[in-house]
């Protein structure tokens, strides 16, 4: 991989204040980008990533070889170094923390021990004293980062490089917890996938052939196309008119897990598929694939695969993280209403928009029915659940298809009114379409 | 509903040892018994880095460990978390000796690079189709190369 003038001064260590952490983090990006066979990087001034948390199986793993500050630790794991360096300076370039493990106003109710929270709250000041912006979601785009077309950018949260590809038309690989770590550092990432014209370009073509009425449609379409294009670039077709920020994030999250889908062109509404010659450019598709009521119908059996059991104990909204739009929608169908005794019904969003929350009196409504309002993490994220939980139920698919595999519980899918009602009753009544 | 690769049954090769050519990702020398699986995998809420046990339920592995073998996979899928998943199994020593794979995405080239295996990928046959679980392989990841030797043939 070819380095630059200032590329290589960093590599060879630059003699400003933080040069052995930049050193190391350069290091890394030469090692990544050689393995992806890149022929150079590129500059960012955009990263989300993980920047400055930790898990304290990591730190009692360093601490055994004499790691014994933050920033030891973030050089020898972040920065995957052989050595610790005792002094990172703060990021160069323009940073946000994605979502974490704990929500510290539930960490009781989440079953965190008090030295975890301790640990994590110590981890979020170590971001912080880095320059990274504690936005702790899985949604950036709706809290303040929202990329413009063609920006190099460096992000982690498979749902949230989708929709930075795709709806935005940024450019983002799929990157780590370590890429981006490194790029934090250097504002340098790998020149490789789609940062480059030619590899945005759709390659299966997907034929809608159904009413795309919902959110759940959404997720449902997503689910099949990840299972069906693995992680390629899928082109859909027949679909009416621009879907909104919340049915492209189900849609993504949802082909993001089913798959490792990174970009989608929807013709006619996404930023570089204007037509389905633009979407494809030089390619031809793959395979052409339809995907009518019958292959609807059947996503939807395979999402709820491991549903079984109709008495549910838990409902889980937001995955990716709530938008303000859909806490409203919650809060129109708890007013007055009373979550069942034998569930539980959490809610997870960004601190920022909680706070909107709390203004509107929208959290009000759901506490007062007996719901929680979470920020910062979701169950997947944290493997917490109500305490017994068998049977969960939640209105993404993508929550859907790894709650089973992290915590070994039942779940369902379907509509967000689908699961208010679970809530309230305590029974699944979710139908397929 | 899947456009899942099927894995391949024995090609009727014997005895000898069968060399494959391909692009160094990650380089040194390991060898071990083959886990080899026809669907991509996901890092984070796919595997449980701690005991290196592939746990996404509907992939057909599920259950098995990969721990000292030879992975060999088409390339990985879902969380950004997979470098973080697999660098975490590397410290908890549950982390495959070697990795072959197919698809080069960027989630398991950093993935690979930190859990630091010698690892190879656009080898000049399918190792899928080459490789089945229980051959003894060894990864040249200097050479680019993997030297497979087939269970109860040799």
């Amino acid at each position: 991989m070819k380095l630059n003038t200032q590329e290589q001064a960093m590599l060879d260590g630059d003699g400003q204040p933080g040069a052995d952490a930049r050193q190391k983090a350069m290091h890394l990006l030469l090692r990544y980008g050689e393995a992806l066979g890149a022929e150079r990087l590129v500059d960012t001034n955009n990263v989300a990533g993980t920047a400055g948390s930790s898990s304290t199986f990591i730190r009692d793993f360093y601490a055994k070889e004499g790691v014994a500050t933050r920033d030891q630790l973030f050089s020898r794991f972040d920065l995957d170094s052989d050595d610790a360096v005792d002094e990172i300076q703060t990021a160069r370039t323009f940073t946000c923390h994605l979502q974490t493990r704990i929500d510290p106003a539930h960490a009781e109710m989440m079953g965190v021990p008090g030295d975890v929270l301790d640990f994590h709250k110590e981890s979020q000041g170590h971001s912080a004293s880095l320059g990274v912006q504690l936005l702790n979601t899985c949604t950036p785009y709706a809290n303040g980062n929202v990329q413009v077309k063609g920006e190099h950018c460096a992000w982690m949260e498979s749902s949230a490089v989708v929709y930075c590809n795709s709806v935005l038309g940024a450019r983002t690989n799929t990157e780590g917890r370590e890429s981006t770590a490194a790029a934090m550092l250097t504002g340098k990432i790998p020149y490789w996938g789609f940062h480059l014209d030619e590899n945005r370009l759709g390659q299966h073509q997907i034929d809608v052939e159904v009413e795309m009425d919902s959110v759940m449609d959404w997720g449902m379409l997503g689910y099949f196309t990840g299972d069906a294009v693995e992680e390629e670039i899928p082109v859909l077709t027949g679909i009416e008119g621009p879907a909104s920020l919340i049915r492209h994030k189900h849609f993504g999250a949802a082909a993001a897990s089913s798959g490792g889908v990174e970009m989608y062109h929807v013709v006619g509404a996404t930023p570089e598929a204007g037509s389905i010659e633009q979407a494809f450019g030089t390619n031809r598709p793959v395979q052409i694939l339809k995907y009518g009521a019958i292959e609807r119908r059947r996503t939807y059996e395979t999402i709820n695969g491991n549903g079984h059991s109709t008495d549910v104990d838990y409902i889980m909204l937001g995955c990716p993280h709530y938008s303000i739009e859909q806490i409203w929608e919650a809060s129109k169908l708890l007013d007055g209403k009373r979550v069942h005794e034998n569930c539980a019904l959490w809610i997870f969003t960004a601190a920022a928009v909680k706070d909107v929350a709390d203004r509107n009196g929208y959290t009000k409504i759901i506490e007062d029915a007996g719901g929680v309002m979470m920020t910062d993490t979701c169950s997947a994220m944290s493997a917490a659940l109500p305490r017994g939980t068998r049977v969960a139920a939640t209105d993404s698919a993508k929550q859907t298809h790894y709650l089973p595999a992290i915590t070994d519980v039942e779940a369902w899918f379907g509509s967000a009114a689908d699961c208010v009602e679970a809530a309230i009753t305590g029974k699944w009544k979710g139908e397929a379409p | 509903m899947a456009r899942r690769r099927r894995l391949s049954k024995g090609n009727g090769m014997s005895n000898s040892v069968i060399t494959l050519k391909g692009r160094t990702v990650v380089g040194g020398v390991a060898e071990g018994e083959a886990l080899v699986t026809a669907e991509t995998i996901s890092g984070w809420g796919g595997i449980d880095s701690m005991t290196g046990t592939i746990v996404e339920s509907r992939h057909e592995l599920v259950g098995q460990s990969f721990k000292d073998k030879v992975l060999v996979f088409p390339g990985a899928k879902g969380s950004s978390g997979w470098s973080a998943a697999f660098h975490t199994a590397r410290l908890a020593g549950t982390a495959p000796k070697a990795v072959i794979f197919n698809d080069m995405t960027t989630k398991v080239a950093l993935g690979v690079v930190v859990m630091r295996t010698p690892a190879v990928t656009e080898l000049d046959q399918d190792p899928l189709k080459i490789i089945e679980t229980g051959d003894w392989v060894k990864v040249d990841g200097d050479a680019g190369t993997v030297e497979i030797t087939k269970a109860g043939k040799a």
